[in-house]
C-alpha cells in the first residue's frame, strides 16, 4: 500500500489552485441544478458532495466533437491538412468508481487492436485521474451488480471525503509523482483513517435496491440465446429512439465521421458521437440490416452485456444508473437484465 | 503513430465503364505509384471531400505494384458524385483495411471454386488475378458468375479474353433472363450451379446479393461440401475502417477489421443481423 495523505477539505481550493498553475484541471462544478466535469477556475463551484455528474467525464478523452482533418480544394487539387489538436497534461479530479471502469471499458475499444485510435491514446496518456470513493450511492446505482467496489475506486489517485479531510492514495507510479509534487499541502494521515468511510459505503451499496442483478444468464455462451430472445419484441416497444441512454453513457464510444464546408473551397472533416439507437446509424444504399427500432434497441443493450464481455472479458455497463434516471421512458439496462436475466 | 483516419491524396489515371452503372477506377498516389500494399480481399476507404466517404473492395490484384482498380456501382450520394469524376481528378485514399482471403495458407496448393454475381465479382477479382499470377501454386480453378443482363457482367472483356484462356481453368458464365445479345447459359446462379455440378474436392470463395448467397450454400452443402471450405465477405456501414467507430458490428465481431473475409461456418456463431 502506498502512503495515505490528507488534506483538510477548507484547504482544497488552495489544492486546486496550486495545481490550475500547473496543468489543466477538469471537476465537477455545480452549476444551479447541473452537476458536471467543467474547467476549474477562480469563480467556480466544485461540488464533491454530489453524487455523480449529468455527464459522463468520457468527453475528455473522446470529445463530444473533433475536427480530423481539412480538405482544401482548389481548381481540382486536393491538399489533406491535419487538425492541430492540442495535447497536454491534465488532471480530473473527483472521477467516480464507476466512470473510472468506464474509462477501463473505452481504453479496450480505443487502445486495442491493429489500430490505436491517435487522439483517444494522446488524451490518455496526458490525463491524470484522481478517483473520489461515493460516500451518497443513490437509488439508481448499480456498480455492486458489476462488483465495482466504490470504496476503492482506483485511478491514479484514489481519494475519500469526509467531513474534516479529503483523503488521497497513489495507486501508480503516476499518482505518486503527483503527490510528490504538492506534498507540501498534504499531511501525513494513519492507514486505519479510511476504513470507517470504506466500510460505510460498502454497507450503503448493499442495501441499494439494484445491488445484486440477475446477470447469470449474461455469458458469451448464451449470445445467440439472448439475441433470439422473444422478450426483445415487447421490451422495445416503449423505445423513443431518442438516443439520450447513449450520449449519457460513460462506455458508448461510437461516433461518426461527417464534413461541414468550413469556408469556400474547405471541407472539414470531423469526427462526433453517434447512437447506435438511429435509423442511419447502419443505413447503406442497399438497405438496413437494424430495420426498426427492435434491432437498435437490443444492439445497444447485447453490445454491454454479451458483445463486449465476450472480446474483452468484462461487462460493457458499469452500473452508473444514469441511464436510469435520464431516459424519458423509464427504460433501462436493469429491466433488460431482469427481463433477459429471469426475473 | 500516426492517425489512420487521415487519408492519402489519390488521382484517378483511368476509367473503365464495365455495364451502364459500374465503372473501374484506376487509382494512384499524388507521387503516380500504387497508395498502399494490400492483400486480395483488403479494402479501401474513398472519399470525395464533401461529399463522403465509404468502404470499397480492392478489385486489383497485390501482384499489380503499379495502381489499385475500385468497381464502383452508382448506387448512392457518393457513388454517383464518384461516377462523375474524370482521369486526373482527385479523390482521398486510406487503407488498407480488414482481413483477406487465405491465398498464401488455406487456399494454396488447392483447386478453388470462384462464385460470384453482379458487382461482387469485384473483392474476387483480386483473388482470381492473384491466382493466375502465381498460377503454379494452385491447382484447377472454376469461375461461375452471373449477372441479370449480359451488360451488367463486370469485366466481361476480361474474362472471355483472359480468363477463360488460361490452363486448368473454367468458366461458366450465365443471365438471369433471355437476352437477344446472349447465346450462353439463362438461369440464376444456383441453378447452373446445380447443372454443372462441382466435385467436393476444392476451396470455395463465394460473393453475391444475399439471395444467392443463401440458395448456393444451401446446394453446396446438399452436394457434400462443408461450410469450412466455403469463404464469402459481408458488407456493412462503415466510417472510421480501424474498429473504433462501432458501426459495423455483427454480435462482436467488427466487419471493417475481423472481416469483410468469413468462413462460413464462422457465421453459424454470430447473430442473424447482416
Amino acid at each position: 500500500m502506498k502512503g495515505l495523505y490528507k488534506i483538510s477539505t477548507g484547504e482544497l481550493d488552495g489544492l486546486f489552485a496550486e495545481i490550475a498553475r500547473e496543468m489543466r484541471l477538469y471537476a465537477p462544478l455545480r452549476q444551479g441544478n447541473e452537476l458536471n466535469f467543467g474547467l476549474w477556475g477562480a469563480s467556480v463551484t466544485v461540488d464533491l458532495h454530489g453524487l455523480k455528474t449529468d455527464n459522463t467525464p468520457k468527453d475528455l478523452f473522446l470529445p463530444q466533437s473533433e475536427d480530423l482533418y481539412s480538405a482544401s480544394l482548389k481548381g481540382g487539387d486536393i491538399k489533406i491538412n491535419p487538425a492541430e489538436a492540442e495535447f497536454a497534461p491534465f488532471v480530473v479530479f473527483g472521477v467516480k468508481a464507476c466512470d473510472i471502469k468506464a474509462t477501463a471499458v473505452l481504453d479496450n475499444i480505443f487502445l486495442k487492436g491493429d489500430f490505436v485510435d491517435h487522439n483517444y491514446k494522446l488524451r490518455r496518456e496526458n490525463a491524470l485521474i484522481v478517483s473520489l470513493a461515493c460516500n451518497k450511492p443513490g437509488m439508481s446505482c448499480f456498480c455492486a451488480a458489476f462488483n465495482l467496489d466504490a470504496a476503492a475506486p482506483g485511478g491514479d489517485i484514489a481519494t475519500w471525503l469526509c467531513n474534516e479531510y479529503l483523503y488521497l492514495q497513489a495507486q501508480n507510479e503516476k499518482g505518486e509523482g503527483f503527490i510528490k509534487q504538492f506534498a507540501h499541502l498534504l499531511q501525513e494521515a494513519e492507514e486505519g483513517e479510511i476504513a470507517p468511510i470504506q466500510a460505510e459505503i460498502r454497507e450503503k451499496i448493499a442495501a441499494l435496491p439494484y445491488s445484486e442483478l440477475p446477470l447469470e444468464n449474461f455469458t458469451p455462451e448464451n449470445m445467440l440465446k439472448l439475441f433470439n430472445h422473444e422478450n426483445w419484441n415487447i421490451l422495445y416497444k416503449a423505445c423513443l429512439g431518442c438516443g439520450i441512454c447513449t450520449y449519457i453513457c460513460p462506455t458508448c464510444g461510437c461516433y461518426d465521421i461527417r464534413d461541414f464546408e468550413a469556408k469556400c473551397g474547405e471541407i472539414q472533416r470531423f469526427r462526433c458521437w453517434d447512437s447506435c439507437m438511429y435509423p442511419d446509424f447502419t443505413l447503406m444504399a442497399h438497405g438496413n440490416p437494424r430495420i426498426s427500432q427492435k434491432e437498435r434497441f437490443r444492439q445497444r443493450f447485447m453490445h454491454k452485456l454479451a458483445y463486449h464481455p465476450e472480446k474483452f472479458a468484462e461487462y460493457g455497463c458499469v452500473g452508473c444508473g444514469r441511464c436510469v434516471n435520464k431516459c424519458p421512458v423509464s427504460l433501462n439496462i436493469v429491466k433488460i437484465i431482469k427481463s433477459l436475466g429471469g426475473e | 503513430m500516426r492517425d489512420f483516419q487521415i487519408p492519402k491524396v489519390g488521382i484517378i489515371t483511368e476509367i473503365f465503364e464495365e455495364t451502364p452503372d459500374v465503372k473501374t477506377f484506376r487509382v494512384v498516389d499524388e507521387s503516380g505509384a500504387k497508395a498502399f500494399d494490400h492483400m486480395p480481399g483488403q479494402c479501401a476507404m474513398l472519399s470525395v471531400p464533401g461529399v463522403g466517404e465509404a468502404m470499397f473492395s480492392i478489385a486489383s490484384s497485390p501482384t499489380n505494384t503499379k495502381f489499385m482498380e475500385f468497381s464502383i456501382k452508382r448506387v448512392g450520394v457518393l457513388t454517383e458524385h464518384i461516377h462523375k469524376l474524370e482521369p486526373g481528378d482527385k479523390l482521398t485514399i486510406r487503407g488498407p483495411y480488414g482481413n483477406f482471403f487465405p491465398v498464401d495458407t488455406e487456399l494454396k496448393g488447392k483447386n478453388i471454386l470462384f462464385v460470384a454475381g453482379g458487382i461482387a465479382l469485384a473483392p474476387v477479382r483480386s483473388v482470381i488475378k492473384y491466382v493466375f499470377d502465381n498460377r503454379a501454386d494452385y491447382g484447377y480453378v472454376d469461375i461461375l458468375y452471373g449477372a441479370r443482363n449480359p451488360e451488367g457482367l463486370v469485366y466481361r472483356k476480361e474474362i472471355e479474353k483472359s480468363w477463360a484462356d488460361k490452363p486448368n481453368t473454367n468458366v461458366f458464365l450465365t443471365i438471369d433472363q433471355h437476352d437477344e445479345d446472349w447465346d450462353g447459359h439463362i438461369g440464376f446462379v444456383p441453378d447452373y450451379f446445380k447443372k454443372i455440378g462441382f466435385s467436393t474436392d476444392k476451396l470455395v470463395v463465394m460473393c453475391g446479393p444475399p439471395i444467392m448467397i443463401k440458395f448456393t450454400m444451401a446446394l453446396l452443402l446438399e452436394m457434400g461440401f462443408k461450410k469450412e471450405q466455403v469463404y464469402t465477405t459481408l458488407e456493412l456501414r462503415m466510417k472510421c475502417g480501424i474498429g473504433k467507430c462501432g458501426r459495423c458490428n455483427i454480435g462482436p465481431k467488427l466487419v471493417c477489421v475481423d472481416g469483410p473475409v468469413f468462413r462460413t461456418d464462422e457465421l453459424d456463431n454470430l447473430p442473424d443481423e447482416f
